[in-house]
């Protein structure tokens, strides 16, 4: 592992809420009840007259933060990612999406690190249903100090994020200090000239990690962290096309609509090059240990330098 | 305004709804009729808005959730100076901004875009459980239809209203009986509507919709009731004001072609004379 220290996502966005709410006071929280699980209790400790839990009923929920957005609001509609891009899909789209409404959607325990609770549980399909929505800002942080500074960027944009976290510990990548986050701008991470990695979230930090596997056989790999699904980062994903004419990308969802389609979407009009999708095939996901599921899905750093040798 | 005075601006506000679902050729005039009369008094008597200040953070709120009857809801925005009444024949035309469900980006005085039905009264109650927390006094309405009650949304935001004694909130049901299918019975039956918002911790006033004496003390009810959100069942004629239109299925969301369209006119015309 990269860092000193592992924090879930999901930890960083309550905690990151808890910040940003001691300097605006129209900052408010929406819960279904979820709070514990989705860290917004760690708001609701110190703030318990700006969460609002709506009980076990997403739609409303969605709802009840467009009304509270048109007032003057900046609700921060929270939830697991099958139920808050999943279930409310169609309230998301209709009540936030179309009258591009000021609303923020947190949605943690995203992609198959949800672990023992299963399939029903596992939303491998909230990148590309929120991608599809016009004007929605779809970002998919990859630790804890991208994943504060994401929440923090979603409040200060004004119209409607979708920002997804993890349920399982992720290495600390990047340096609190010097990091920058800018909505729509990819991270370069990795200098490399043989193949381009592009990833998102929690197979940012594996990449890295395969890279390193991959320069032990002499295979010199660009590494790039793409915490914006959309807008995605055009020109940064064309250049590095362009420079190594390999594209590899990665991650922790359906490789039908989520970051693999979007680098495809582009690459195929402005820099046709080989591409590879790593990420969840066209299948569910399943009951076990988070760590066991990334590996046996081939998305730890093993599977993913596998999966890059087969394809080069 | 008084009742005769109110007759007569709802008499006008159907003549906007023929128009407007006239020359965009499609719409919904059934459901838009059933619910003129409630348009008229929302617009007319009940809420504080003014035209020249749309975005008010004082004024009061209305969300269609029954989108679909925009030419309703538009005629009476029109007439109350939102935006030209000329502009209604733009309806549904491409470029309009007067689009087939309420936009609340680009018509002014729509407070929210709705459409699909059972999302505008989430947003209603979103919008004054936020008047109860900046503590300001302005009134949330909303308008339903009874097929809409099918939806399971109406049933989750009833839930949340109820339990955060949202007295700030008033729903009104336009229950003209009649949805695309059949009627409400025959589809899938909502009744008993009243006993049901009474289950979900709703003061509930059951009225006749059509009938201005009974719509303002219904109002004036539910504004002084004090912690419980309001349901006004209104009883409704589904085309109400156009005889050959009045409990009939086939005019929820059809366009009168001239002939219709003339002798419409010609009705609301005569009830205009006749209230004079």
């Amino acid at each position: 592992m990269l860092g000193n220290k592992s924090v879930a996502t999901r930890d960083s966005y309550g905690n990151a809420l808890a910040e940003l709410a001691k300097e605006h006071d129209d900052l408010i929280v929406l819960d279904a009840d979820l709070a514990a699980a989705t860290k917004t209790a760690i708001f609701k400790k110190t703030f318990p007259k700006r969460h609002i839990d709506c009980g076990i009923a997403e739609a409303n929920m969605a709802g009840i933060a467009a009304g509270m957005a048109t007032c003057g609001y900046v609700p921060f509609m929270s939830s697991f990612a099958m139920f808050a891009a999943g279930r409310a899909f169609e309230q998301v789209r209709n009540s936030i999406g179309y009258p591009h409404l000021n609303v923020k959607i947190g949605a943690t325990h995203a992609g198959i690190s949800v672990g023992e609770d299963g399939a029903t549980h596992q939303c491998c399909e909230d990148l590309a249903l929120m991608r599809e929505i016009p004007g929605m800002v779809v970002i998919n942080p990859c630790d804890d100090v991208e994943a504060r500074a994401a929440v923090k960027a979603a409040y200060e944009y004004i119209g409607p994020v979708y920002l997804r976290f993890g349920r399982l510990a992720l290495p600390v990548i990047n340096e609190e200090a010097d990091y920058r986050f800018e909505i729509g701008k990819g991270v370069l991470l990795k200098e490399g000239r043989d193949v381009s990695i592009i990833a998102t979230g929690l197979c940012v930090s594996e990449s890295l990690e395969a890279s390193k596997m991959l320069a032990e056989d002499g295979i010199d790999a660009e590494v790039i962290n793409i915490h914006t699904i959309k807008p995605l980062d055009e020109e940064m994903v064309t250049a590095t096309a362009s420079k190594t004419r390999r594209v590899f990308t990665v991650e922790e969802h359906s490789v039908i609509g989520g970051l693999g389609s979007a680098v495809a979407e582009v690459l195929s009009g402005k820099c046709p090059v080989r591409l590879t999708r790593i990420g969840v095939q066209d299948q569910f996901g399943e009951s076990g240990p988070a760590r066991e599921l990334i590996h046996k899905y081939g998305l730890d750093a093993e599977g993913i330098y596998k999966q890059i040798k087969a394809g080069i | 305004m008084n009742k005769s005075e109110l007759q007569k601006k709802a008499v006008e506000v159907r003549k906007g709804i023929l128009t407007g679902v006239y020359h965009a050729k499609s719409g919904h005039p059934g459901g838009s009729l059933s619910a003129a009369d409630i348009y008229t008094y929302l617009y007319f008597e009940e809420m504080n808005i003014d035209p020249s200040h749309p975005e008010d953070p004082d004024r009061d709120r209305f969300v269609l959730s029954k989108g679909h009857t925009a030419p309703g809801y538009y005629s009476a925005l029109a007439l109350r100076g939102f935006f030209p009444t000329e502009d209604l024949k733009t309806l549904r035309h491409t470029g309009s901004y007067l689009q087939g469900h309420p936009d609340r980006k680009h018509i002014p005085g729509v407070d929210m875009s709705s459409g699909s039905l059972g999302q505008g009264f989430s947003a209603a109650a979103g919008m004054a459980l936020a008047a109860k927390m900046q503590g300001r006094e302005y009134r949330t309405y909303c308008l339903c239809g009874d097929g809409e009650l099918q939806e399971g949304q109406i049933w989750e935001a009833a839930m949340f209203a109820g339990h955060r004694r949202l007295d700030n909130l008033c729903l009104i049901v336009d229950n003209n009986n009649l949805q695309i299918d059949g009627t409400v019975e025959e589809i899938c039956s909502p009744y008993p509507i009243d006993e049901k918002f009474k289950a979900f911790n709703f003061y509930v006033i059951t009225i006749n919709g059509n009938d201005f004496d009974e719509i303002r003390k219904a109002f004036d009810e539910a504004r002084q009731h004090k912690g419980q959100p309001a349901a006004i069942i209104a009883s409704t004629v589904k085309g109400k004001g156009i005889s050959f239109m009045e409990n009939k299925v086939g005019w929820h969301g059809k366009a009168p072609n001239d002939e219709e369209y003339r002798l419409a006119m010609e009705e609301l015309g005569e009830e205009a004379a006749k209230l004079c």
